[in-house]
């Protein structure tokens, strides 16, 4: 602001300075230098009709009706300029509200609440010839009953109700934990066991215990009544409640429960996806790109690729969904939902990127470099093989990666060939398997019910994010370490 | 499609390569040998070693693989035709096309050790027990004759290996053959994308008249489950569907154009490059976020604020209004809208900017009169782009806008979008017997020709315009 007021005042001055040289000029003969003088003006205020009559009328750039034009002048370049930085403040802005709603719902998922519990693998209930047919639900209910006061014990519809505060999965996990430690078996363990999602999110404060206001306050039914909140408080006042980082995101299958769902499936997923796509479209991309950019002749038949790759890249993503399911599943006969079709599909949509790319990067290579080459003797293909390319090979892996982010945030064409499968075990992941990658996995979490799922949600965004912002990290950082200023 | 035959060509696959780098060897073991004992002229290599050795590896590899590719493409289409002919013909008399195919997939399932519900018929026993023998005997046929193709191919390389022989030459030619299939992946892309288009959509109008999907004013693509069903027949005409787009895609054009523009003109015009060098990867940052982040953020934040807005001033907003799907899209359309409108203004020659700057014009005066007259071309070609962009979206549109067509122009209430049909309509289906999932191979044709034509436009302004300056 005090910048521009300066340089509007030094204008001023120098207005009113070419306005004394002006009047001292004309004192005595003709006003050539008024008239240059008026030709800066734009021409509306000043009548400059009648100078080809050769009275030419000067402007009297120090009247106060011309020092009020050019504040107005100057006011309107420093609105246009406020303006333009508003709307980059509010580009921002939006930025900085999508960034922070996503933080703030989804840090709370990387932590998840561990209730530490004593349990009594009584044999009669373990079951030690078939373990998995032992009584689970259970004994992880009497676990739960050791630690609460006596009144949860005489009051059997609260007796039963207690399971609630654990995970459905908990049984499991303690059956899994005994069947791989058989040795446990008569004697009481301590064990954590995932609490149930409403209670995570109430040990979270993401839920209140009582939702309402005023006369209309109730229990959060979600909690399950007030018995069940008190029960977790006293857990929670016994240090059994612990809130680690939470590794099962990372680890964890999908699952139906919010607590127990994680996203190694789709991590696992989106690398066999892009594997596919990168194997295809890496080599097919920069062969395609050397012969456009180095051998091909100028006809139609390159015109005309050349139009196609344009326009490929701006075809809708969803087309190539439609593109993926009648070829590729229906005439091919791929297997739907795996990675072999995904990547394939994918494969098709990066190839214009990297083929841009690659264009670009052999396009930099300095013509001295070819021109030595085959004045050495090299034929073209070597000139190309040997000495362009891997001089432009920097250029055409950050295209590469760039390409590659991009596929990795792919979503709409992956829903349409069935990449949104449900995986609850990873343990039978291939080529030619169902299976579901980070941007469906979120898209699927987001359409869950369970309150759970949102913060679940954030996060597996926050993580995509997060593997993009490295990839993009990795390409900025190829092209400065490594490229070459000719 | 596992099991034993997976397995033979897998084998051949790892044999026929090992085989052509093999062969690459001995031809170069052999052209080296020649190079080493060389005396002068008459016996010298034309090609260096190594190209002697390509040679070899090429033509042991390359046809052997490709025939293996071929027949791994066609397998599946020849062995379903020879089960159809030899399952039993009281069987399949009488049955039209899609009920033939079912007992052909039931068979192609339990062959490939899937579980299926339900005891199967002893003809079907049979048949499966075929297909498993004739896959293990195409597999060993596919092995065999790989191989054999990789010896021919080895033989005949090996035959015409001389000193004189120019091996340069034919494996450059042979390069020069892989380059242009790879760049001619791009035609075949393209062509692949109209054909499947054309021939779903073809079978659709087969179904349900064009001018009905043309002019049609409802779109309801229930199909019936039970013939009896009410509405059961379904309604497929696009104009609330395309309406639908066209209010979203101008809610999200109306937000994004101006403050993509206006921070383009900031950013060339009046930032500092300090300024510059943040601002620009913030840009980009917003550009690289996944369209299914903008969908979560959208019914996360934007859709629950849109609606108490509208509810404050007393519109009755829809939980999923056209207007929030509209402003994320716009959030997802200002960078990219910013960075060509950039582009635009940054290729106006400096000769203008600074002759009109030297004239006494201020910086607004000379970007309004001067810099985007000029630019103009440039911006309306990324407008455009924009265009075609906010009517392809999908991800940000399936997350935040209605599924049911209405017709309307009430950016407060729901509407849906063609992305968003297309992706309800085939979610989960794979049978395309139906007039719905046909439709939206109909409604995906309509996509691919708009968006297309925009982008052709687009792409003639700028050429039309680009050297006006120049």
């Amino acid at each position: 602001m005090t910048e521009e007021d300066k340089q509007a005042k030094a204008d001023e001055s120098a207005a009113s300075a070419q306005h004394e040289q002006a009047r001292q000029a004309s004192a005595g003969q003709a006003p050539a230098s008024a008239a240059g003088a008026s030709a800066s003006g734009d021409g509306g205020s000043t009548s400059s009709g009648d100078a080809a009559a050769g009275a030419v009328q000067r402007v009297d750039w120090h009247s106060p009706e011309m020092l009020a034009r050019l504040r107005r002048r100057h006011a309107a370049n420093r609105r246009m300029k406020y303006i333009g930085l508003g709307a980059i403040v509010l580009a921002a802005a939006l930025l900085g509200i999508l960034v922070s709603s996503l933080v703030n719902n989804g840090t709370s998922a990387f932590r998840q609440t561990y209730i530490a519990l004593e349990f009594d693998l009584k044999p009669e209930l373990v079951n030690p010839e078939n373990m998995r047919r032992g009584k689970w639900r259970r004994i992880v209910k009497e676990g739960l009953l050791r630690a609460l006061p006596e009144e949860y014990r005489q009051n059997r519809r609260l007796a039963r109700k207690v399971l609630k505060i654990v995970s459905r999965s908990a049984p499991y996990a303690l059956r899994d934990h005994v069947m791989e430690n058989p040795q446990l078996v008569g004697r009481t363990i301590s064990f954590e066991v995932l609490a149930a999602d409403p209670f995570d999110q109430y040990n979270k404060g993401i839920i209140p215990a009582v939702i309402g206001d005023g006369e209309k306050q109730r229990p959060n039914p979600r909690l399950g009544g007030p018995e069940l909140v008190r029960a977790f408080e006293i857990l929670k006042e016994q240090q059994r409640v612990s809130m680690p980082f939470n590794w099962g995101l990372f680890f964890h299958a999908d699952s139906r429960l919010p607590e127990t769902a994680g996203l190694a499936g789709a991590i696992v997923g989106s690398f066999l996806t892009l594997l596919v796509c990168f194997v295809i479209s890496f080599p097919t991309g920069i062969l395609a790109a050397i012969y456009l950019e180095e051998f091909a002749p100028k006809n139609r038949l390159t015109d005309f690729i050349e139009i196609n790759i344009n326009n490929l890249a701006a075809v809708p993503s969803v087309v190539f969904g439609l593109l993926g399911l009648a070829l590729f599943i229906g005439f091919f006969g791929v297997p739907r939902s795996t990675p072999l079709v995904g990547g394939m599909v994918l494969s098709l949509m990066t190839l214009p990127t990297i083929i841009i790319a690659t264009r670009a990067a052999l396009k930099a290579v300095p013509p001295s470099l070819r021109e030595a080459a085959l004045g050495v003797g090299a034929s073209h293909h070597q000139m190309v093989f040997h000495h362009v390319l891997p001089v432009a090979m920097p250029g055409i892996l950050t295209g590469a990666i760039i390409g590659m982010a991009q596929a990795l945030g792919e979503t709409a064409p992956l829903l349409l060939v069935g990449m949104n499968a449900f995986i609850p075990d990873i343990s039978n992941m291939g080529l030619t398997q169902p299976a579901t990658v980070l941007p469906t996995q979120i898209y699927s979490w987001a359409d869950s019910p369970e309150r759970g799922f949102v913060s679940r949600t954030a996060a597996a965004i926050l993580v995509l994010l997060g593997f993009l912002v490295v990839m993009n990290a990795l390409a900025i950082w190829l092209r400065q370490r490594y490229s070459t200023k000719w | 499609m596992r099991g034993v035959w997976a397995v033979m060509i897998l084998l051949a696959t790892l044999l026929i390569l090992a085989l052509a780098a093999l062969a690459g060897w001995l031809g170069w073991r052999r052209a080296r040998r020649v190079e080493l004992v060389s005396t002068g002229h008459h016996d010298r290599l034309h090609s260096r070693p190594v190209y002697h050795g390509l040679y070899v590896a090429i033509w042991t590899g390359v046809p052997a693989l490709l025939l293996l590719l071929l027949w791994v493409a066609m397998q599946g289409t020849v062995l379903q035709a020879l089960l159809l002919a030899s399952l039993p013909p009281e069987v399949v008399e009488g049955l039209d096309e899609p009920a033939r195919a079912v007992i052909v997939n039931e068979i192609i399932t339990r062959a490939a050790g899937n579980a299926l519900p339900g005891e199967p018929a002893p003809y079907i026993i049979e048949a499966v027990q075929r297909l498993q023998r004739w896959q293990a005997m195409a597999g060993m046929a596919a092995l065999a004759l790989g191989l054999a193709v990789a010896l021919a191919g080895l033989a005949f390389a090996w035959k015409r290996l001389s000193p004189g022989f120019r091996a340069r030459r034919a494996v450059e030619r042979a390069f020069t053959w892989a380059m242009l299939v790879c760049a001619s992946i791009a035609i075949l892309t393209t062509v692949g994308i109209v054909l499947s288009l054309i021939f779903e959509t073809l079978r659709f109008f087969s179904m349900v008249p064009l001018t009905e999907f043309l002019f049609g004013l409802r779109w309801e693509p229930q199909i019936a489950i039970r013939a009896d069903q009410v509405a059961s027949s379904g309604a497929f005409g696009m104009i609330p569907v395309f309406a639908g787009t066209l209010l979203i895609s101008a809610v999200a054009l109306l937000f994004a154009v101006p403050i993509g523009l206006l921070s383009a003109i900031y950013l060339v015009e009046y930032a500092s490059s300090r300024f510059r060098a943040v601002a620009k990867p913030l840009l980009e940052f917003l550009a690289g976020i996944p369209t299914v982040v903008y969908g979560f953020f959208a019914i996360l934040t934007v859709a629950p604020a849109v609606k108490q807005f509208g509810d404050a001033i007393g519109m009755p907003t829809a939980p999923n209004s056209a207007l929030a799907a509209g402003l994320v899209m716009g959030i997802m359309l200002i960078p990219f809208i910013s960075s060509l409108s950039d582009d635009a203004l940054a290729a106006v020659p400096k000769a203008m900017r600074e002759g009109s700057i030297g004239l006494g014009a201020t910086r607004a005066e000379t970007i309004r009169q001067v810099l985007l007259p000029a630019a103009l071309p440039g911006i309306m070609a990324g407008v455009l782009l924009a265009t075609s962009r906010a009517i392809g979206e999908t991800m940000i549109v399936v997350m935040a806008a209605g599924i049911i067509a209405t017709l309307t122009f009430n950016p407060f209430e729901a509407v849906t979008t063609v992305t968003v049909q297309i992706v309800t309509l085939l979610i989960g289906d794979t049978e395309f017997d139906n007039p719905k999932t046909l439709a939206a191979f109909a409604l995906g044709m309509m996509l691919f020709i708009i968006t297309l034509g925009l982008n052709m436009l687009s792409m003639y302004i700028v050429r039309k315009y680009r050297e006006q300056y120049d």
